[in-house]
């Protein structure tokens, strides 16, 4: 990748990450850590690697690429990248979680939100969405790619395992899914919560091509994007394990679950801000 | 309408027959199936059509799942299981991928309540009018023999948005003529009266029928209707009924609470109050037996819609 490329997609990160902390301060609301660790997905993921046509929005998507975000809960990310990508005006990340907003707490289709195809929060159903979505593709003869997003906390859901088993064994492969593998959860480390054991290998047993990477650096996040990529339509789903920071960008929420949830107050705005490059102009 | 009896079918395949009808019609229908292919009599549906039958196993939760996901691109999926694992299983992907999502998925239930029979009360839901009624945006049908079953399969292929289709296991009498249309929302007028409503649905309609014969022997005019759809309830033609008999009994093969009589209470408190009672099983788990005798034991039998008859023309 080139460096100016790079230089790019870090600035637009870096502006994400302003977003996300002024929204989630605005309202003393919302879900700031996994949003920052997730900011680099998100940025290659809309700017780079998906065929997406954010205007006029359709929800059928197709011949597009689909993103399904199951853990719904770092919407803040999710928002602030769709607003940056032209799928509703960037004025609008002023009403998340305020009401009579289309920028719900957690992502709905409800109140028409474009960018956004189901309504996510309560954990482990995006990735059975995701298959459906994934089939109706190849029924269409559309061979555009499905991706979904996933907390690592969320595998504790049985109806992950569920959609796991199902697209392995009918060889949905038109279907890149992504963990977040920051190891942390709202009571704290997922090995004290609820081990995962060797996530890995739970993978690779339920018939999945299962990659892993680091989703804070552009560069290796990109290269492992574009080898899932090339590993579509050989007959099996892809996991791409990300090992992420949760609060990734703002020193004092890193290396902590204690940001999972919480706002910061003025001050620790403040402090984040300085810490972030107002790269494209704050909304 | 003239009530007689035209045949002994299962409405479980009034719905297969329904979705063969779709598949050879519709070509965005698609079926899915938690292992019950055979229970749900979707058989010839997946032979005719093979690649639009999805087999996911016993992974009801999934199967919701991968159904909200398939309308994402133009397909309508029928999901097929018991009543039980469509409903109280699978509740939370239900509300929040597809009825909170508005997506456009048919969640069709066969063995519901009692006449499920011998496999007892961890499969004989009578909760799941109530859990599918309460979901903003859901359409609720519990038709009540094979050809309106039928009928009703390929009526909600032609509407937009989540519906719930209620059916069952055992053979029953078809009383409703091969051509009666059937439109979402609009009760069925079976015989005219005025003395008392009746207003009943799914297995329970043909309990009404026999009911009304007695009871017109002993000279009381039964308004007999069946609601199919018990939501978007059909207020227009309830509250035209009572306005003329000025009291109801409601029949159903479900709990009480959350049912259809429910909803018909709700709607007299709030505009003609009148006396109403209730067939249907209150606050009780089922249990095995033969379907006969647990309609009997749970007082869901016509001699029950008798008695609660004579019950409410006494308070009139």
């Amino acid at each position: 990748m080139h460096k100016e490329k790079i230089n790019q997609l870090n600035a637009f990160s870096s502006q994400i990450r302003r977003d996300i902390v002024r929204m989630v301060h605005a309202q003393n609301s919302g879900h700031p850590g996994g949003s920052l660790g997730c900011v680099e997905y998100f940025t290659a993921l809309y700017n780079e690697v998906m065929t997406h046509h954010p205007k006029p929005f359709n929800m059928d998507g197709n011949n597009e690429d689909l993103f399904f975000l199951s853990n719904g809960h770092i919407s803040p990310v999710f928002y602030a990248t769709l607003a940056r990508t032209g799928y509703f005006p960037i004025e609008e990340l002023n009403t998340f979680r305020m009401i009579d907003s289309r920028l719900q707490g957690h992502p709905t289709t409800h109140e028409g939100l474009p960018g956004v195809r189901v309504a996510s929060g309560s954990l482990g159903q995006g990735l059975s969405v995701a298959i459906g979505a994934a089939l109706s593709k190849k029924a269409n003869n559309d061979n555009s790619i499905v991706y979904t997003l996933h907390g690592d906390g969320e595998l504790q859901e049985g109806q992950i395992w569920e959609a796991a088993m199902y697209a392995a064994s009918n060889n949905v492969d038109n279907l890149i899914s992504t963990i977040d593998y920051n190891g942390r959860q709202i009571d704290g480390d997922v090995d004290d919560v609820l081990s995962l054991g060797n996530l890995k290998s739970k993978w690779l047993a339920f018939g999945w091509d299962v990659l892993e990477t680091n989703g804070n650096n552009i560069e290796v996040l990109m290269s492992t994007l574009e080898i899932a990529k090339t590993k579509t339509g050989k007959g099996k789903p892809i996991m791409i394990i990300m090992e992420t920071e949760m609060g990734f960008g703002v020193d004092y929420m890193m290396g902590s679950h204690k940001w999972h949830g919480v706002a910061p107050n003025d001050d620790q705005l403040k402090v984040a801000l300085n810490q972030l490059e107002e790269s494209l102009g704050d909304y | 309408m003239e009530i007689k009896i035209l045949g002994n079918k299962d409405t479980r395949s009034g719905f297969g027959d329904g979705l063969t009808y779709l598949g050879e019609n519709n070509p965005n229908v698609v079926a899915l199936c938690a292992d019950l292919t055979g229970s749900l009599k979707m058989g010839d549906f997946k032979n005719k059509f093979p690649e639009r039958f999805y087999q996911v196993g016993i992974a009801e939760a999934n199967m919701v799942g991968i159904a909200a996901g398939l309308t994402i691109g133009g397909k309508i999926p029928f999901t097929g299981t018991f009543a039980n694992f469509s409903t109280s299983r699978v509740y939370d992907q239900v509300r929040q991928s597809i009825a909170y999502s508005n997506k456009n998925v048919k969640l069709c239930a066969s063995h519901a309540g009692l006449t499920l029979g011998e496999d007892g009360a961890t499969h004989q839901v009578l909760e799941d009018i109530g859990m599918m009624k309460m979901l903003p945006g859901m359409t609720v049908i519990n038709p009540c023999d094979y050809n309106q079953t039928k009928a009703a399969t390929i009526a909600i292929a032609n509407h937009n948005g989540p519906v719930y289709l209620r059916f069952g296991r055992p053979k029953v009498p078809i009383f409703i003529p091969e051509n009666t249309p059937f439109e979402i929302g609009k009760a069925l007028l079976l015989q005219e009266g005025t003395d008392v409503s009746i207003f009943a649905t799914g297995h329970l309609v043909w309990e009404a029928v026999e009911a009304a014969k007695v009871l017109a022997e002993s000279g009381v005019s039964v308004e007999l209707i069946n609601i199919h759809t018990i939501k978007p309830l059909d207020t227009k033609s309830i509250l035209k009924s009572v306005a003329k008999t000025k009291c109801v009994v409601t029949a159903e093969e479900h709990q009480i609470a959350g049912g259809m009589g429910e909803s018909i209470a709700q709607l007299l408190a709030s505009n003609s109050p009148a006396p109403i009672e209730f067939v249907a099983v209150n606050d009780k788990f089922g249990e095995s037996g033969k379907p006969a005798d647990l309609m009997k034991k749970y007082g869901l039998h016509s001699s029950n819609i008798i008695e609660a008859t004579h019950r409410v023309l006494k308070r009139k």
